[in-house]
């Protein structure tokens, strides 16, 4: 059972990563249950499963940010103790965190170099890093400037600067997590090719993703985690997406949305000429003019940052529009008069993009980031002081409606899974009667089983009559929800589509500022 | 990076300050021994000093009255995200306000005239707390430095006033107020019922640092107002999606944040020296960091901080009076340490008490198995 008196020098054909048994438990969260993982050496590993099944933890545990309560890593078939990210390192295994950790104002080289400076004065090893640099791009194609200041370089580059930052610590296994979730279709297949030139030079890849066509696009094996276990590991080329699907779920799961034609009302939200400017001055949404109707879903595709989020937050009050109009159910509002709490009144309700930086209070227990927004509902306590037990009950109520797991209104909110959160946030919202719908990335960060629910919910609110907004990154989703929609590039609006004279290809050329439709 | 130490509540609130608190005594002790004192000695005299005797406990919940109100102070502005370190000045502008009232209006009945007296010093250390969150609010300047700032304007503040304005000629301190000015002794009051206590200077401030400890703790988890200054706090994002002003509610806290330091105003300047003088908040204010510190900005946590802090100051008094050899500024030290383990250390016997639990799960976890293995 204890192989640590076990030192022999690895055989060649050993793999990159075992994992044997790792079990932990967070208070009464049993987030991994005995997990068996085997990589091979120079594959590229999928791992897949819903949010909260355990994969993140997993992967937390092996780059030494958790200490597993049981079980052994095996780097190399040798027996490992990771108790930090140094050691980690060490054992030559890099992360790519889905949020990058970059220090923005510094060059790619000062980047590359952080932490494994070589000495007090920085000359000597810039020189070795700026050698090394080469170097990689040679051997991989992977050209970046390295005297670029990263905050300048498009969030492909970006992740291109951490993929440089461990190859350059000398990682051999390259734990990737949610790559793609910032990255247009065209960076997407540009991080693929990478991954198999690093695959080709004997490196191996493990990839964290929720998007199933990815899994089938680049690995050579996949493995399946479901409530903290591993319920399987197959060979890619022998399965799926609708079988992962329901492996990762336990049941049949519906990928695309059935809905019926939409019956467009009148016009429920009117934007006219809208700009806005943001904090340092740049001009984030530029004349931008649209309307959405009563029982449609307008969807707004685009790569992040091309001034979708500036656009919902100035729609919802929460951010002042430099020029131009907006107008509920052909009214126009005041800015100034019309914050946030006045526009709820009105029926102009939001599911912000951010659940943890913006719609939920991830300290709170649930039940008070359930009141976010709604604090001075008088269901919630007349005078000064709250009724927490009227607020705790209309939680559990609404907890049970929308299948929220564990049905703790007073757990936490940040021991919530994504999806789970995402579904508090949800039922905060749709159960207040909205006239009209903001969501943004409703499904950023959750699990197909919610996915699924949640587009449902959206669906039967637009077949309600509700006007929905729609922001979000992931083509597939704007695709199948949205009757019309929209891109963004650089603030403006490059083009309107219906979803059926669409592909992925053309939206996409839209999404990189390309306006002109070849005749 | 590391990731977040979980440990469970009950860990949180009792064994990790019991740790903390334990260490520094232990570091405290060998600071004793390193000078040739007695550690075990030292401690009992502090003890005995402080809760030994009926006139050593007046003191030390005397001193607590002081630091419940500076801590709870920069507690409620923890709350809202700011760290208020003007606790000094607050109380300092407090003091002034309170003189006044008790100085010029003194032809008051003592039943308008004490309410007034501490609605003076409230809101004078409101304003002078507010002053600085609305420079923040509106202004951008950081709540720490112009806290600080306003510290040094106080002090000067009051000099001028109490030297030129309204002091006694040639002192540094105004006429004595009237009687029925003060806040009533607690031996005194209990001495009609035939309850002889040692005379302290604990008085009924004390009765109202332990209301306001309960109000705040009200207001900040049970009232919209704390819902709001809270979610400002801890995600001021989501304040704004949700509507809150984050300016107008940091203006708020930081108001409430100065008419609670404006408590120990009221305890010193209405409640013992019955006089405004220089220099009568003694540090206090800055005591009030480390003790919100400790007692994790619960108004409950603050209480028990606070009377900690109370048997320090005046068990510390008595021990440097009884061993001539633990001068005023080793105690000052003693209580240096306590800060530092008990505050600005917290996060490293959090470390500690949660590897220790995990090793003591996996105890017992192990020990059924081997039970069955050898049975």
């Amino acid at each position: 059972m204890n192989a640590y008196g076990k030192t022999s020098a690895p055989a060649a054909s050993a793999p990159a990563i075992e994992l044997v048994g790792i079990d932990k438990r967070f208070g009464a969260v049993h987030a991994n249950k005995a997990v068996h993982l085997t990589v091979e050496r120079g594959s590229i590993h999928g791992i897949v499963g819903e949010n909260g099944a355990g994969k993140s933890t997993l992967m937390s545990i092996v780059y030494g940010f958790y200490e597993a309560d049981a079980g052994e890593i095996r780097v190399g078939g040798r027996p490992m103790a990771i108790r930090s990210s140094a050691d980690a390192i060490r054992a030559g295994i890099g992360m790519v965190h889905q949020h990058f950790m970059l220090v923005e104002p510094l060059s790619v080289l000062d980047n590359v170099m952080l932490g494994a400076e070589g000495g007090a004065l920085l000359e000597k090893g810039e020189a070795q890093a700026r050698r090394e640099l080469a170097r990689l791009e040679r051997e991989y194609n992977l050209v970046v400037d390295p005297d670029a200041i990263v905050g300048e370089l498009s969030v492909g580059l970006q992740q291109r600067v951490e993929i440089l930052k461990a190859l350059y610590r000398g990682a051999d296994i390259l734990i990737l997590d949610e790559p793609t979730a910032v990255l247009t279709p065209a960076e997407a297949s540009a991080l693929f090719s990478l991954l198999r030139a690093l695959k080709e030079q004997g490196k191996t890849v493990i990839l964290i993703t929720h998007k199933l066509n990815e899994i089938m696009a680049v690995t050579d094996r996949v493995s399946v985690m479901r409530r903290g276990e591993m319920v399987a590991t197959l060979p890619t080329a022998e399965t799926s997406p609708p079988a992962l699907a329901e492996l990762m779920v336990g049941r049949r799961v519906l990928l695309r949305v059935e809905k019926k034609e939409h019956v467009p009302g009148d016009v429920a939200l009117a934007v006219e000429g809208l700009s806005v400017v943001d904090e340092r001055n740049c001009l984030r949404v530029a004349d931008v003019s649209f309307a959405v109707r009563a029982g449609e879903i307008v969807g707004i595709a685009g790569v992040a940052g091309n001034g979708q989020s500036e656009l919902l937050e100035a729609i919802a009050g929460m951010r002042r529009p430099t020029l131009g109009r907006i107008a509920l159910d052909g009214r126009a509002l005041d800015p100034a008069e019309h914050g946030p709490r006045t526009l709820r009144r009105l029926g102009l309700l939001h599911v912000p993009e951010d659940r943890l930086r913006t719609g939920l209070v991830p300290a709170f227990e649930a039940f008070e980031s359930a009141a976010l927004g709604f604090a001075d509902d008088p269901a919630y306590g007349k005078g000064a002081l709250f009724d927490r037990q009227a607020m705790v009950a209309d939680l559990a109520a609404k907890m049970e409606a929308y299948d929220v797991r564990p049905r703790d209104p007073r757990l936490r909110t940040s021991k919530f899974s994504g999806g789970n959160q995402q579904k508090i946030v949800l039922a905060r919202e749709i159960e207040r009667d909205p006239r009209v719908l903001l969501v943004g990335q409703p499904t950023r960060g959750v699990d197909i089983g919610a996915i699924e629910f949640i587009h449902r919910r959206l669906v039967a609110l637009r077949d309600a009559g509700v006007a929905i907004l729609l922001v979000s990154v992931e083509l597939e989703e704007i695709m199948s929800l949205s009757d019309r929609i929209l891109v963004m590039c650089g603030g403006r609006i490059t083009g309107e589509r219906r979803p059926h004279e669409t592909d992925e290809r053309d939206l996409g050329l839209l999404m990189a500022g390309v306006t002109e439709r070849a005749a | 990076m590391s990731a977040p130490i979980e440990l469970p509540k009950w860990a949180d609130v009792v064994l990790v300050p019991l740790v903390s608190v334990t260490a520094a005594f232990v570091v405290a002790g060998l600071v004793v021994l390193s000078i040739g004192e007695n550690p075990v000695e030292a401690t009992r005299l502090l003890l005995a000093g402080s809760l030994g005797s009926g006139e050593g406990l007046g003191f030390t919940l005397y001193y607590a009255t002081d630091f419940i109100f500076t801590g709870l102070a920069v507690a409620v502005a923890y709350h809202a995200g700011l760290f208020n370190i003007g606790g000094e000045g607050q109380a300092t502008v407090a003091g002034i306000g309170a003189a006044l009232v008790c100085l010029y209006l003194d032809f008051l009945p003592g039943v308008l005239l004490l309410p007034l007296g501490i609605l003076g010093a409230a809101a004078f250390g409101a304003a002078w707390g507010f002053v600085p969150g609305w420079l923040q609010a509106r202004r951008g300047s950081h709540v720490v430095i112009t806290t600080i700032m306003f510290n040094f304007i106080a002090a000067t503040l009051i000099v001028h006033l109490v030297v030129n304005v309204i002091g006694e000629p040639g002192l540094t301190e105004t006429r004595a107020f009237a009687a029925k000015a003060t806040i009533p002794y607690v031996h005194e009051l209990l001495a009609p019922l035939g309850i002889a206590l040692p005379t302290s200077p604990l008085n009924l401030t004390f009765l109202l640092a332990l209301a306001a400890s309960y109000g705040i703790w009200l207001l900040v988890y049970r009232s919209r107002l704390g819902y709001a200054i809270r979610t400002v706090g801890a995600n001021p994002g989501a304040a704004v999606y949700a509507g809150i002003s984050p300016a107008r509610v940091i203006m708020i806290a930081m108001a409430l944040s100065g008419a609670l330091a404006g408590g120990l105003a009221v305890n010193e300047i209405m409640g013992v020296q019955h006089r405004l003088l220089l220099e009568f908040t003694s540090s206090y204010g800055f005591v009030g960091i480390a003790v919100a510190l400790m007692g994790r900005s619960h108004p409950g946590g603050v209480v028990l901080a606070a009377v900690l802090f109370g048997i320090l100051y005046q068990g510390g008094a008595e021990l440097a009076f009884e061993t001539p050899t633990i001068t005023r500024d080793m105690v000052v030290v003693i209580g240096g340490v306590v800060i530092l383990f008990a505050g600005a250390l917290e996060g490293l016997f959090r470390r500690l008490v949660a590897r220790g639990l995990g090793v003591l799960r996996r105890v017992r976890a192990a020990a059924p198995r081997r039970a069955a293995a050898e049975g």
